[in-house]
């Protein structure tokens, strides 16, 4: 018996929301929790996965499948599953992670629960869930049974916890794979910056319709650069066309999870809130006090952003 | 010449705020309208550009009570040419019986292409574009911001983490996208009139239980509270910086 987790990588470290999804797997009691890596073995973090409570690594090295198959991946985790009596299966809930376990729940004709905060074992092949809907606006309580629970974790529900380190094994995993599970590749490229940092930045400098137009924004980049972050927008901004749809935070945009989100002219309408909930502060910018943003943040200004930001920025320079 | 399928799902238009009815059921909707994810409405625009360019036409399809009709007719008045109604009694359908249910429909009918949101606005559970596929043994491609078709094949791509990943994927196929694959055009007034008189063609597909049961929904135990005002306009500058140091931010 087994849980098994895809742990995505960043760069040579476990992504932050891979160690979230481990948090989380550790909470189903199994003594036994094996990652599952898609690198070469010399470059997986063997000690900082054990950190997190990992038991067993299972590696698949580029010789035996080269960079992100979606099906594939789908088929090295269900047949890991299958070799290791694994009572479960998840991953964080990325793009990705929701891809690949989406073709797990389909390759085994099993039921998939995404973006889950909380998985509780109630016995025999029964977990009792609580996951997002709405993108985590209301939550749903659902029981789930399936001789191997899939499921994704909410990339901004659950907090990275280390525990006590348990030595760790490696064992490279030779995956068989059909040719059809291979006709889906991506082929990668550097892509424009911006759209990763978003995600992961400590500091989210957030712009909406008060920002006025698209020749609005250049105060808002000067005090996200000052304090170390990135610009985010609200929906509104993407729609007309102020801002590339890559910037917005919100339900169909990026969820994202900093130490600070500054809501600069942006109301808060519920799908924006959806994006910025994880934030671990909020402070909102707004010429009206009675905007819904400001039921959601820590601090508020009232006042027009386009004298506030200049004015910050000048102090903030001025330190 | 590229026949398409969009799938679009009827959800809750939400603005303020969302509330549950007293059963825990269902989103409380006698406060608001209903509306198709943007997703979705991205999904829809892509088919029509696609056809334009290429020939062929768009049908759209959506799985839902007998009013889900007003998401299709707003989907032909931007230019589908098609429309069927998968009907239900109201009852939530899961990903599985709906991906099969859906599959039903394209075996029957045959396109090349089957366009659907990356993710449904209110269930959000990421699987029926995929479990769609492995139904038909079509490839698949998730999470699309840019997608062209040529030849045989569609060419799909999405950025993640900050690297484009770009897919090659032979036809037929599934792709579901993301909003900002497009700026989704405003409905003609001829469409509208078009799209108030076509016909919608109907059946009603059997729903099964699934593994993963609802119980319950609930808004998340709130955070809500009501913030602190620094002061007004460029004067609250000098609190606003003491308060960004005292939460570590300028460290």
């Amino acid at each position: 018996m087994t849980v098994l987790c895809l742990v995505e990588l960043d760069g040579a470290e476990a992504a932050d929301v891979s160690l979230r999804a481990l948090t989380l797997a550790r909470s189903l009691g199994d003594p036994s929790l094996g990652a599952v890596v898609f690198a070469d073995s010399g470059d997986v973090p063997a000690v900082a996965l054990a950190e997190y409570g990992v038991t067993d690594v299972y590696v698949i090295e580029p010789g035996s499948l080269d960079g992100y198959a979606p099906q594939a991946w789908g088929r090295v985790l269900a047949d890991l599953a299958a070799e290791t009596g694994a009572t479960a299966v998840l991953a964080a809930g990325t793009d990705r992670g929701n891809e690949v376990l989406a073709h797990v729940g389909a390759i085994t004709g099993l039921p998939m629960a995404a973006n889950c905060t909380v998985v509780t074992p109630d016995g025999g092949r029964t977990h009792r869930i609580v996951r997002h809907r709405w993108a985590g606006l209301l939550l749903e309580d659902a029981v789930m049974e399936a001789p191997v629970a899939l499921f994704t974790v909410a990339t901004d529900a659950v907090a990275p916890v280390p525990v006590v380190p348990a030595s760790v094994q490696v064992h490279v995993h030779k995956p068989e794979l059909a040719e059809a599970d291979l006709v889906v590749r991506a082929a990668e490229s550097a892509g424009r910056a911006g759209g990763a940092s978003l995600a992961t930045a400590r500091v989210v400098v957030g712009g909406g319709r008060g920002v006025g137009g698209p020749d609005g924004f250049a105060p808002l980049e000067e005090l996200a650069e000052l304090l170390g972050g990135v610009v985010g927008v609200s929906r509104v901004v993407t729609s007309e066309g102020w801002r590339p749809h890559r910037q917005q935070v919100g339900q169909t945009g990026t969820k994202i999870t900093p130490e600070l989100y500054l809501a600069c002219g942006i109301s808060g309408a519920i799908q924006h809130i959806a994006g910025c909930g994880g934030a671990k502060h909020i402070i909102a910018i707004n010429t009206d006090p009675g905007a819904p943003i400001l039921a959601h943040a820590d601090y508020a200004v009232i006042g027009d952003l386009h004298q506030v930001i200049p004015a910050l920025v000048e102090a903030l320079r001025a330190r | 010449m590229v026949e398409i399928l969009v799938c679009v799902k009827r959800v809750p238009t939400v603005g303020g705020r969302i509330a549950v009815t007293p059963d825990g059921q269902e989103v409380d909707t006698r406060m608001s309208g209903f509306s198709i994810s943007p997703h979705e409405e991205c999904a829809v625009e892509e088919a029509v550009q696609i056809t334009e360019r290429a020939g062929g036409s768009v049908s759209v399809l959506t799985l839902g009570p007998e009013a889900a009709i007003e998401q299709l007719r707003g989907a032909l008045a931007l230019g589908a040419g098609r429309a069927v109604l998968l009907e239900t009694d109201g009852t939530e359908f899961g990903p599985i019986a709906t991906a099969a249910a859906i599959a039903a429909e394209v075996r029957a009918h045959g396109y090349d292409l089957v366009l659907l949101g990356n993710e449904a606005a209110d269930t959000g559970d990421y699987q029926v574009g995929v479990r769609l596929a492995h139904e038909l043994g079509w490839p698949v491609a998730t999470g699309i911001k840019n997608l062209s078709v040529s030849g045989g094949g569609v060419l799909a791509r999405r950025e993640y983490r900050g690297v484009e990943e770009a897919y090659e994927l032979p036809l037929p196929a599934v792709v579901t996208v993301k909003e900002g694959i497009n700026l989704p055009r405003y409905p003609s007034l001829p469409g509208r009139l078009r799209a108030k008189r076509a016909a919608v063609e109907r059946s009603a597909p059997a729903s099964a239980a699934e593994g993963l049961r609802k119980e319950t929904l609930r808004v998340p135990a709130s955070s809500q509270h009501q913030a602190t005002v620094l002061g007004h306009g460029a004067d609250a500058v000098p609190e606003l910086v003491r308060v960004l140091d005292e939460l570590g931010i300028l460290s």
